[in-house]
C-alpha cells in the first residue's frame, strides 16, 4: 500500500467520525458533503475513476441538496 | 430499557462484530491482489471484441446491458412513485420569488452553470471511450439545472425545465433503451445484443449499441433527477 493509499483510508475514517461527531444537522449536511469529496480522493488512489465521479455527482450535489430541502421543510413547520 | 442492560447489549454484540471482522480480514488475499477471474477475461477481451476503451462501460450497456436495464426501470418507477405521489395541480402564479441577494452567489454559481452542464455532456458522450458513462454525466447535467435554482431563482429553474419536456424525457429515456433492446431481436439478435457495427476503437463511433445505451441511460437519468428535485422543491415552497 502506498503512502497516499494510507492517507486516502485515513481521512476516510477521520470524514467518517466527524460525520457522526457533529450533531446540528444543517452542519452534518457539509460535512456529509466534505465526506463525499473525501470518498471521490479515496476512489481515485485506488484507481476507481467510474466510481469516483458517481459519488462526487451524488454526495456533492444530490443527496446534500435533498438533505437541505427537508431540513429547510421541517423548520418551516416549527 | 437500563443504562446498564444497554451497555451490556453493547458490550456483547461489540466483540461479536468484532470477532467477526477479524476473522473476516485474516482470510482476507493480500492487499493489491486482484483475484476476480472474470474481471482479468474482460480487460484482456473488451477491446478487441467490443472496440470501446472503458471496460466498465461494456459491462453496463453490454455483457450486463439486462442488468441495466432492470436499474433503469427502477430508477423510472421510483420517479414515477415521487411524481404520482407528491404532484398537484398547482397555480403556476403562485410561486414565490427568491432572487439570491448575494452578488457572489449569483455571478459564481451561474457563470459554473454552462461550464458544469458541458461536462456532463462530455461525461456522457465519451463514458465509453474514458470514466464515466451515461449514469454520471446525467447526473451533472442535472446538478447544472440545480445550480440555476440555487444560484439564480425558482422560476428560471422551472422555465428551463418545463414539466412536459422533462416528462417527456423522462420516458423518452427509458423507453429507448427497451427499444434498443427490441430493435436488436428484429435484427435477428438476442434482446440487447450488441448487433450495430463496432466501429473504431478510441473513436466517438465506436462499441456498437453501447453509445446509444449510453445516451438513453444519460437522459433519463438526466430527467429523472430534475424531476424529483422539481417534486421537493415543489413540497418545500408549499404551505
Amino acid at each position: 500500500m502506498i503512502p497516499l493509499q494510507l492517507m486516502a483510508l485515513a481521512l476516510v475514517a477521520l470524514g467518517g467520525l466527524a460525520v457522526v461527531a457533529v450533531r446540528d444537522p444543517l452542519r452534518q449536511v457539509l460535512v456529509l458533503g466534505l465526506y463525499g469529496l473525501v470518498l471521490v480522493v479515496l476512489f481515485v488512489v485506488f484507481q476507481a475513476p467510474d466510481v469516483a465521479f458517481s459519488e462526487l455527482v451524488a454526495s456533492a450535489v444530490a443527496f446534500p441538496f435533498i438533505l437541505l430541502a427537508a431540513l429547510a421543510k421541517m423548520r418551516d413547520r416549527k | 430499557m437500563s443504562r446498564r442492560a444497554r451497555l451490556i447489549l453493547f458490550g456483547g454484540s461489540v466483540t461479536i462484530l468484532v470477532a467477526l471482522l477479524v476473522w473476516g480480514l485474516t482470510g482476507l488475499p493480500a492487499f493489491g491482489e486482484f483475484q476476480g477471474q472474470y474481471g482479468r477475461i474482460l480487460n484482456s477481451t473488451t477491446q478487441s471484441s467490443r472496440h470501446v476503451g472503458n471496460v466498465v462501460a461494456a459491462v453496463v450497456f453490454d455483457y450486463r446491458g439486462f442488468d441495466t436495464l432492470g436499474e433503469e426501470l427502477i430508477l423510472f418507477a421510483s420517479v414515477m412513485g415521487v411524481a404520482l405521489l407528491l404532484r398537484e395541480v398547482r397555480d403556476e402564479g403562485e410561486r414565490p420569488r427568491d432572487e439570491v441577494r448575494s452578488d457572489v452567489v449569483r455571478a459564481v454559481g451561474l457563470a459554473v452553470i454552462g461550464p458544469v452542464v458541458v461536462l456532463g455532456l462530455f461525461v456522457v458522450a465519451h463514458g465509453y471511450l474514458t470514466p464515466g458513462g451515461g449514469f454520471q454525466g446525467g447526473v451533472v447535467v442535472a446538478s447544472g439545472l440545480v445550480l440555476l435554482y440555487a444560484a439564480g431563482e425558482y422560476r428560471a429553474y422551472r422555465a428551463a425545465s418545463p414539466s412536459s419536456l422533462v416528462d417527456l424525457a423522462e420516458g423518452a429515456g427509458a423507453g429507448a433503451y427497451v427499444a434498443v433492446g427490441i430493435a436488436a431481436l428484429l435484427a435477428g439478435g438476442l434482446f440487447l445484443e450488441n448487433v450495430v457495427a463496432l466501429g473504431t476503437t478510441g473513436t466517438l463511433a465506436s462499441g456498437g449499441t453501447i453509445p446509444i445505451l449510453n445516451a438513453a441511460a444519460g437522459l433519463e437519468v438526466a430527467a429523472a433527477l430534475v424531476l424529483l428535485f422539481q417534486e421537493f422543491l415543489e413540497e418545500l415552497f408549499e404551505e
